[in-house]
């Protein structure tokens, strides 16, 4: 079986889940002898990006520095890269609020004089995660442009292409998947791992919402991550039930990584409550605040920790600062590979507060490292998992109430690390890609 | 000789309401949904079951008989909220047909925790059986039939019993089988009845399985697996939950109808008959002593405790409960004292249980939470404001920050 598949993004340069999950599935794909072409744009302009070329497997694992060499190339053998020039981003664009971020600490650290000294080290220590961080382009001029460009280049690069599905991974490909399908004859799966209604609430944008809905009446079948997703693509873009199924994502091991980072040795007394993701009306972030007002009434020596960027940073730094909260909120900006896997370690909770979430990947990653989980009953990952807290995001009362429950009783926090982390190793990426297997081999035969 | 010993345990928790850690009133129980329930329960199961068995009794004059456990607890919530259930479990205690059994009034796990407050709650709970139906249980049951020797040692102790109840397990029985009376090992006095669980569990768990083999169960069939212990044993204990009609085993599976066939086919055989565990143990001779030096209990496949205290927060909570007894019982106040014990009924802490929660099983239908963590949480968080009502100068003002 050989796979064209069209993706935004790919580690090392995400700025999400998505980049996190296209790197899942492939190499489990790859595991299962199913070949992977993968389109992404290549970021131009980009400073820190011109020395990569994601030709060759080795090449990107090298850059990526996760695995060793060796082990990646045969972890990666069946799948090759092909970049399209663009500067197609996901999401917005990180570097544009990462600048703003480190502007705001730096101006938050300037101005209060009564910054304890510990803190003070934290500080600078999220600066330096934070000067690591995203590296990859800027983005410029009409992302619908750019979006139909890569389409057109996709197509071009599909005609010295063989292969028998076309896999592509949400909106900015969706136009690609269907001028790919038009010129091949070759049948399309679509990917939805968000759809505008998650993005944007009720406020979507039209454009976005006539391509998504273009590319699921195009393809032979759409993959959701999860029922609540699917229920939006039935109910909000009118798609029969039956060309729907539901994929679960999966996360990871982290396996020997853990053990070199038992050093990290920066943890004091105090608690630490994680928010990982990116800082937009989607993931919630002002619920979260409003509840770390909540548990500060209770509890004194706890940090919350906003670990990411987007558009609604600005509004959240100042938002903690009137709530009188500000020396308990540290901003991270950005969060890398690393210094991803060090934030978890250093958490005593992990909340993902989300409005909206298709899926979740990081709530995973967090159960991986060991840390207990409290989601929002909104996300889709809340299908797959029981071992974690759940809470309708708009309740922070009670999502005070589970984080102050969480610090004060151990036993809590011992039993929930312990069920969670082994609930979520059955949540393995090979699930994910034996799933896609069999719909690629229904869409086969039929095709 | 086939005696057919039917004990059916009666019981409903007070189930705490939503509590979170910024509440301070020291109401805790959820009086709406534990009316609603109640009244549902008793409707579906209690009301009819009671007047079936009554009609039974009534039509063979003496030869159908019965026993009950109920606990303080579900009859506080009878008075409260359907006091037409206790006046037809009246009706029954008239008869002279049923047995009423003791046990801890707050159906608690007191006994592995306090084993003052283990013999005070029994005599609280005798009392009231005493009060309601004039008659003084004979037979004692623990809480899901937990039990050891030291539980026997402990209840023939007391002098006010003259025997009691525990799970025919496999592994204390080794070759012998549960239908014939023992004498505990710790015990001089005391009878000891098992329950056959086989038999006990064909009506109360697979009764209405379609993929079990002996579908559909009906009375003829069963007062025949009956008939074959004659011979082989005196006596098969049916103990089981009183909710298994109407309410397990829903009405439209025949349970009412199987019910009331039974005694007709088990007395077809001139040598069965029925009998409470009282007469039981009046009726025949122990035929060999058991050994338990572990606990053992009537649940789940493993028959030990881990329903109630098989993980970190079940053992934390129920030691930081019986770590206040002293605390509360000081205090003298009547009011702290039952709320105290109401947090003891060993619900509560089976709804923390983390065993199978992932694969949505028999636990998860019985539990009021979402989960076994929200379940801990409001428990932890509904004791604290207890420990803080305990406390010598109890003040309205919210207490300062604290540090954890």
């Amino acid at each position: 079986m050989k796979i064209f598949m069209l993706g935004w993004e790919f580690p090392p340069y995400i700025s999400g889940g998505l980049g996190t999950a296209c790197y899942g599935l492939t190499r489990a794909m790859s595991e299962l002898g199913i070949e992977v072409t993968f389109v992404v744009p290549k970021p131009i302009d980009a400073p820190q990006a011109s020395h990569v070329k994601m030709l060759s497997p080795s090449q990107v694992r090298a850059s990526a520095g996760r695995r060793q060499t060796t082990e990646t190339i045969e972890e990666m053998k069946h799948v090759s890269f092909r970049q399209i020039d663009s500067s197609l981003q996901p999401y917005t664009t990180p570097q544009y609020y990462q600048q703003k971020i480190e502007d705001i600490i730096r101006q938050k650290n300037l101005q209060s004089q009564y910054i304890e000294a510990e803190q003070h080290q934290m500080l600078e220590q999220w600066e330096k995660l934070a000067h690591q961080s995203v590296g990859a382009g800027q983005y410029g001029g009409d992302m619908y442009t750019e979006v139909h460009r890569y389409a057109a280049a996709a197509a071009r690069l599909a005609l010295q292409e063989e292969f028998d599905v076309i896999h592509a991974h949400d909106w900015m490909t969706y136009p690609a998947g269907i001028a790919v399908a038009a010129v091949t004859g070759k049948p399309l799966v679509v990917h939805v791992h968000s759809t505008e209604f998650d993005r944007s609430g009720e406020f979507v944008n039209q454009m976005i919402y006539d391509i998504e809905r273009r590319g699921m009446q195009a393809a032979q079948k759409i993959i959701a991550v999860s029922y609540l997703t699917r229920n939006i693509i039935l109910s909000r873009y009118g798609i029969q039930g039956d060309k729907v199924e539901v994929v679960y994502n999966g996360v990871e091991q982290n396996g020997d990584n853990r053990a070199a980072f038992t050093d990290i040795g920066i943890r004091s007394d105090e608690k630490i409550v994680l928010f990982l993701g990116r800082i937009t009306m989607q993931k919630g972030p002002e619920y979260f605040l409003m509840a770390a007002r909540k548990v500060l009434e209770e509890i004194d020596n706890v940090k919350f920790v906003m670990a990411g960027t987007g558009d609604m940073m600005h509004r959240i730094i100042e938002m903690a600062a009137q709530m009188g909260i500000g020396h308990k909120v540290l901003f991270t900006g950005f969060l890398h590979g690393k210094d991803v896997q060090r934030v978890y370690q250093m958490a005593d909770l992990y909340v993902m507060p989300s409005v909206s979430e298709p899926f979740g990947i990081a709530p995973l990653e967090a159960l991986n490292y060991d840390v207990p989980v409290l989601i929002s009953k909104q996300s889709g990952v809340a299908e797959v998992l029981t071992h974690v807290l759940k809470v309708d995001f708009w309740d922070v009362t009670e999502m005070a109430n589970k984080i102050i429950a969480v610090l004060k009783y151990p036993p809590l926090q011992l039993t929930l690390r312990e069920h969670g982390n082994f609930e979520v190793r059955r949540l393995r990426w090979s699930g994910a890609a034996q799933k896609c297997l069999r719909i690629y081999n229904e869409l086969f035969q039929t095709a | 000789m086939a005696s057919v010993c039917f004990y059916f345990q009666v019981h409903q928790p007070f189930r705490l309401r939503h509590y979170t850690v910024f509440d301070r009133s020291p109401r805790y129980f959820d009086e709406f949904k534990n009316a609603s329930i109640c009244r549902k329960v008793a409707d579906k199961c209690y009301l009819p079951t009671n007047r079936l068995l009554l009609d039974i009794i009534r039509r063979y004059e003496g030869r159908f008989r019965v026993a009950f456990s109920l606990t303080g607890v579900i009859i506080e919530q009878f008075q409260k909220y359907c006091p037409e259930v206790l006046s037809t479990f009246d009706a029954l205690a008239q008869t002279g047909c049923v047995e009423f059994l003791a046990e801890t009034y707050y159906h608690s796990l007191s006994f592995l925790y306090s084993r003052n407050e283990f013999v005070e709650q029994i005599n609280k709970h005798c009392e009231l059986i005493e009060r309601l139906f004039g008659q003084r249980p004979r037979v004692f049951r623990n809480t899901e039939l937990i039990y050891n020797n030291q539980l026997a040692q402990t209840i023939e102790a007391m002098g006010r019993f003259d025997g009691i109840l525990a799970e025919g397990a496999d592994h204390i029985l080794g070759h012998r089988h549960s239908n014939f009376v023992y004498r505990p090992s710790s015990c001089r006095r005391l009878k000891l009845l098992l329950k056959n669980y086989a038999l006990s569990d064909d009506i109360a768990f697979r009764f209405s399985n379609r993929q079990w083999k002996e579908y559909p169960l009906m009375a003829d069939k069963f007062a025949g697996w009956i008939n074959n212990v004659n011979g082989n044993g005196h006596v098969v204990n049916l103990f089981m939950d009183y909710e298994t009609f109407g309410e397990h085993q829903w009405r439209d599976t025949g349970i009412f109808d199987f019910m009331r066939h039974l005694p007709e086919e088990v007395l077809k055989h001139p040598d069965n008959n029925f009998k409470t565990p009282g007469e039981v143990v009046d009726s025949y001779e122990p035929v060999d002593t058991i050994d338990v030096p572990h606990i053992i209990s009537w649940a789940d496949t493993e028959r030990d405790l881990s329903a109630w205290l098989g993980n970190a927060m079940q053992s934390n909570a129920i030691h930081e409960l019986y770590k206040m007894e002293k605390m509360v019982k000081q205090t003298a106040n009547l009011e702290l004292l039952e709320d105290w014990r109401k947090l003891q009924t060993s619900d509560h802490f089976y709804y923390m249980c983390t065993k199978y929660f992932s694969d949505g099983d028999v636990h998860k239908y019985f539990n009021p939470y979402e989960s076994p963590y929200d379940s801990y949480i409001n428990f932890m968080n509904v004791l604290g404001n207890l420990k803080e009502r305990c406390l010598p100068t109890p003040s309205a003002v919210k207490p300062a920050t604290i540090t954890v």
